[in-house]
């Protein structure tokens, strides 16, 4: 609240000391960041660069993403801050994205930046795959709570578990996509076709699984840690599983928009992204950003979340991504015939 | 020369004479044009773009790419080959995986069957096109120029697709069984829902006007209240009603209310009042001379029933039901949150577009949506040619007589419905103001702290507010001048059909296909109307178009029922149109007109697949908030800010009423 009361405070400062005029740049700014946050990143971005001005333009990832190609053949955005990095490698890929190397990119963590020099996204922070277990129903029913992925195949959870489905959610895919860098197409096939079994439904939103765990209309939801957090504070009886195996994750990242009218402030608004002070600001609820040694632990979540993260080949997974989904689909979207 | 000026003293045999003042025709057919001009740029052209989507598709074109091997020293470079020569040979790629999307990659490795990454040999390609295009990891590369890459890099070198017109994408379509499946589900979905919705509707504007049950003006509120609320809501209150952790949820005796249960329930309960209104419309203006000459008959109530009132009322059940099926078949919303895995075409569109950006395959499932739409425009033309006026300028209204028995059982069938209706809102506002639901039921208002949540806060309740005034004010003005351009006007057939079918075509369209179609129109730097992309008023445009049918047939019904003497006497008594329309037609219609404004306005409040692509920065909407905030699993945030627009409905239907009873007072004491 003290915090919001400095912003206000500036905010009044700034209008009543008009003596320096500021030619004042606007900057539109696309992203998928979480509502709550989006005020705050602005006014400790308007903070430290009072000539530029931010106007957010949110959504949630996947519609974000179809705007901006929508969009192509005459971008609205200047920048985009905090979306997925598959969707800006999708964007790459079409030639959307300005490459800039940010002043202080070096200290970030190399998985966070992309590999081409100079770069045309860098990283913010991670969302990392997890499991939200419902321990009330999960007793009611006389389960055990899932300590690896491998667990979620057994029978015992049939008809209890939500995922999101990879065909319309981001994180669907990054559950999908880690499993199978980590196993390889076979196994991880064969995993899915046991994990189908048990699965009650698959929902369009990679955070709804975690809230519908929270609220008891499923018992283990396949989600990420950020939604597991926020609904436990919101009193959720869950827990926040980290499979043993390992989990795929997702950059949250920062990219010039090809064409901007705004280059110079555009540069400005990426420089400062990448700095130790963006960071900070991140990790009010991240708990992996891309500047190391950063981070602190978040309430209800492990401190050691990085180290479960696997190898993401983000280049791998934008190259199989439509072969992959096409096999999902054939699999089990044409088996998934009405229950009742 | 002389046969046109002797022409009008020629009798015309076998045809109508034209009634005179060719002045009026020509300012009808100028006022109908600009009405039909604004149709076609806010939806002919953007469904013209989206149809042309749907058509081009993408295809590695082998012949467009030249590779050149070098040694083991990488400097002496072997024959340029193209790959489909090297496809010809090897076969590694067949034709039916040449087929792909617009996110189309293939490995230009396949065409090198002993290629090792660790190899020193170096790889050129190039494309034979200046379009050829291909990425070298992610980098976009095009034209016609070498690259040289060694093996390491090459590895990661992927073809792109060329694009093309076509029909791959629906072939792709149709043999994959999972998209086809939803046509059937989609279908059989909507009759269901529509054959329900539609005996249910009727009865009620049975009871409502031909038996004398106390309470009308009550469950006529009541009744109308689904229409307050976005599609997604009954959604919500489902979950919370019958969900797993639902307070009714034995009464499903183990059925799951995802899946068909819940989607024929909620649409049921969210296509009801279009349909009640429609036929109560339909219902409301009968001629009591039609009974009393079936009572002198002494015809049974049954025979009365089936010859004087239903087919009385035959034009209006046909148009509600082409309503119902097309808004259940085309909503998107509820079936996103209460069906389940059962799939259905809107969702798939939302898969395909929001889940993958396959922006051709989405649009293959909006033109295979509007195909029941199309077929609903033909049944409804035969139809309306058989259609005659009820109203005539004899016409003596009706009043139905009390009859205790019939009269209870009216009753009692309102109540229960009204209860339905009534228990989904009250579910939705208990969770909107628990804390924690199922596990902890204190009583909080944060979950109306929207600032804090997905979706644009309360600015954007003050911006859909915004946009359901200016929808109103200017939806109805060129809804009902359109309409009485079609209904009333002599001649021009050719033009009128064209006109009405494409008032029409935005009932089939769903939200989310309008709303990418205006992206591609209007966000197109060579269109003259690029300016108002991004603004309020693409908003508007694109909201009072995607609602325009309802408000069209709502106006056409009211038309339909005033006896074309009128015009006749008029242009006899040589009295221009503009007075006719200003001093008999719209009073006479004024309580259509204020039903299309109010109608407009509430939906303009609750739409969501439609604008959820074209808001921007200044003009976000509380509908898309309860879309966002429900998608991120915040229902109980999504369920409070759906009850606002609730309110807010309610609201403005008292100011609807207020003005309706002054208004009609004035207008309508001839009734």
């Amino acid at each position: 609240m003290n915090k919001r009361m400095l912003f206000l405070l500036a905010g009044a400062m700034s209008a009543v000391l008009p003596a320096i005029a500021f030619a004042e740049t606007q900057l539109t700014v696309y992203t998928a960041v979480e509502a709550v946050d989006l005020d705050r990143y602005k006014a400790t971005f308007e903070k430290a660069h009072p000539d530029i001005k931010i106007n957010w333009v949110r959504d949630s990832t996947g519609i974000m993403t179809a705007k901006l190609l929508a969009e192509k053949d005459n971008p609205q955005a200047d920048v985009v801050w905090g979306l997925a990095a598959t969707s800006l490698l999708l964007l790459k890929t079409e030639g959307m994205l300005e490459a800039y190397e940010p002043k202080d990119v070096a200290a970030l963590d190399k998985k966070f930046v992309d590999k081409d020099t100079p770069p045309s996204w860098v990283g913010m922070d991670a969302y990392v795959a997890a499991l939200c277990y419902n321990t009330v129903e999960g007793e009611k029913l006389g389960l055990k709570a899932p300590t690896s992925w491998d667990d979620l195949t057994k029978p015992e959870y049939k008809g209890h578990i939500v995922m999101p489905n990879p065909a319309s959610s981001g994180t669907g895919f990054l559950d999908v996509s880690g499993w199978m860098q980590m196993w390889g197409d076979e196994k991880a096939w064969s995993f899915m076709d046991k994990l189908h079994e048990n699965i009650s439904a698959y929902t369009h939103s990679g955070s709804k699984p975690c809230k519908m765990a929270g609220a008891g209309e499923a018992v283990i939801g396949v989600s990420f840690e950020f939604p597991g957090a926020k609904a436990k504070s919101a009193g959720a009886p869950i827990d926040i599983i980290f499979p043993s195996e390992g989990s795929g994750w997702e950059a949250e990242a920062t990219a010039i928009i090809a064409g901007t009218a705004n280059l110079d402030a555009a540069k400005t608004l990426v420089d400062w992204s990448v700095t130790r002070e963006a960071n900070e600001m991140y990790n009010a609820g991240y708990a992996v950003v891309a500047y190391p040694g950063v981070a602190k632990q978040v309430e209800h979540l492990p401190s050691d979340i990085a180290s479960k993260m696997i190898d993401n080949d983000f280049e791998w997974a934008a190259n199989n991504r439509g072969a992959i989904l096409k096999e999902w689909q054939k699999r089990y979207d044409a088996k998934s015939e009405p229950k009742s | 020369m002389n046969i046109d000026l002797e022409a009008p003293y020629l009798p015309l045999v076998g045809k109508r004479l034209r009634q005179e003042s060719s002045r009026d025709d020509r300012i009808k057919l100028g006022l109908m044009a600009v009405i039909g001009l604004y149709l076609v740029v806010a939806l002919g052209a953007p469904l013209f773009i989206m149809l042309s989507k749907s058509l081009s598709t993408y295809r590695f074109d082998l012949a467009a790419f030249e590779f050149q091997v070098s040694d083991e020293t990488g400097t002496n470079w072997g024959p340029v080959v193209a790959a489909d020569a090297l496809n010809q040979k090897l076969g590694v790629v067949t034709d039916e995986e040449l087929v792909s999307s617009s996110d189309g990659r293939l490995a230009a490795t396949k065409f090198f069957p002993d290629f090792s990454f660790r190899s020193p040999v170096h790889y050129r390609i190039r494309g034979t096109t200046a379009d050829a295009a291909f990425l070298a990891g992610p980098t976009l590369e095009k034209g016609t120029e070498w690259r040289d890459y060694d093996s390491g890099t090459f590895r990661r070198v992927v073809l792109r697709p060329a694009s093309s017109l076509g029909l791959e994408n629906f072939k792709t379509y149709f043999s994959t069984p999972a998209l086809a499946r939803s046509i059937y589900n989609s279908v059989l979905m909507a009759a269901i829902s529509t054959v329900v919705t539609i005996s249910v509707a009727f009865a009620l504007a049975y009871g409502l006007t031909r038996s004398c049950m106390p309470l009308k003006g009550l469950f006529r509120g009541i009744l109308t209240i689904p229409i307050l609320v976005p599609s997604l809501l009954p959604g919500i209150a489902l979950v919370y009603l019958f969900g797993n952790q639902g307070v009714f949820k034995d009464w499903l005796m183990g059925y799951s209310i995802y899946g068909p249960i819940g989607i024929v329930i909620g649409s049921v309960f969210f296509t009801l009042p279009h349909a009640f209104l429609i036929i109560l419309t339909a219902l409301s203006i009968a001629d009591a001379r039609h009974y009393e000459a079936a009572t002198s008959l002494k015809a049974s109530k049954w025979r009365t029933f089936t010859t004087v009132t239903v087919p009385g009322a035959r034009f209006g059940i046909v148009s509600a039901a082409f309503v119902v099926f097309t808004l259940v078949i085309t909503d998107f919303g509820l079936p996103k949150v209460i069906g389940g895995q059962y799939s259905m075409l809107a969702v798939d569109i939302y898969k395909q577009v929001i889940g993958q950006q396959n922006f051709e395959m989405g649009a293959v499932v909006s033109v295979i949506l509007l195909v029941p739409a199309i077929l609903a425009f033909a049944v409804d033309r035969r139809m309306q040619k058989r259609q005659v006026a009820l109203l005539s300028a004899r016409a003596v209204p009706y009043a139905p007589k009390p009859n205790a028995g019939m009269d209870r059982i009216c009753f009692g069938f309102a109540c229960l419905v009204s209860l339905f209706i009534l228990g989904m809102i009250a579910m939705c506002q208990i969770a909107a103001l628990v804390k924690f639901w199922p596990y902890d039921l204190t009583l909080t208002t944060k979950n109306f702290a929207f600032d804090l949540m997905d979706g644009g806060g309360w600015a954007a309740y003050g911006n859909s507010i915004k946009l359901a005034l200016l929808t109103a004010l200017f939806g109805s003005l060129v809804v009902f001048a359109g309409a009485y351009m079609v209904e009333k006007t002599d001649g021009f057939r050719f033009g009128r059909s064209l006109f009405h079918f494409l008032a029409m075509m935005p009932m089939a369209v769903p939200g989310m296909v309008l709303g990418l179609a205006y992206i591609f129109f209007f966000n197109n730097p060579a269109n003259p109307l690029n300016s108002i992309y991004g603004t309020m008023a693409i908003l508007v445009i694109c909201t009072v178009t995607h609602f325009y049918t309802v408000a069209h047939l709502t106006a056409l019904t009211a038309l339909k029922q005033m006896d074309p003497e009128f015009e006749s006497v008029a242009s006899s008594l040589k009295q221009p149109f503009h007075r006719l329309f200003f001093r008999v037609t719209v009073p006479v219609c004024l309580p259509a007109i204020l039903n299309i404004a109010i109608y407009l306005f509430v939906n303009a409040m609750t739409t969501v697949s439609a604008v959820v692509f074209l808001y921007s920065t200044d003009t976000k909407l509380a509908s898309v908030a309860v879309l966002n905030m429900d998608d991120a699993g915040d229902i109980a945030p999504a369920a409070a800010m759906g009850m606002m627009i609730f309110y807010t409905n309610v609201a403005a239907k008292l100011v609807h009423a207020l003005i309706a009873r002054g208004l009609l007072a004035r207008t309508q004491a001839w009734r």
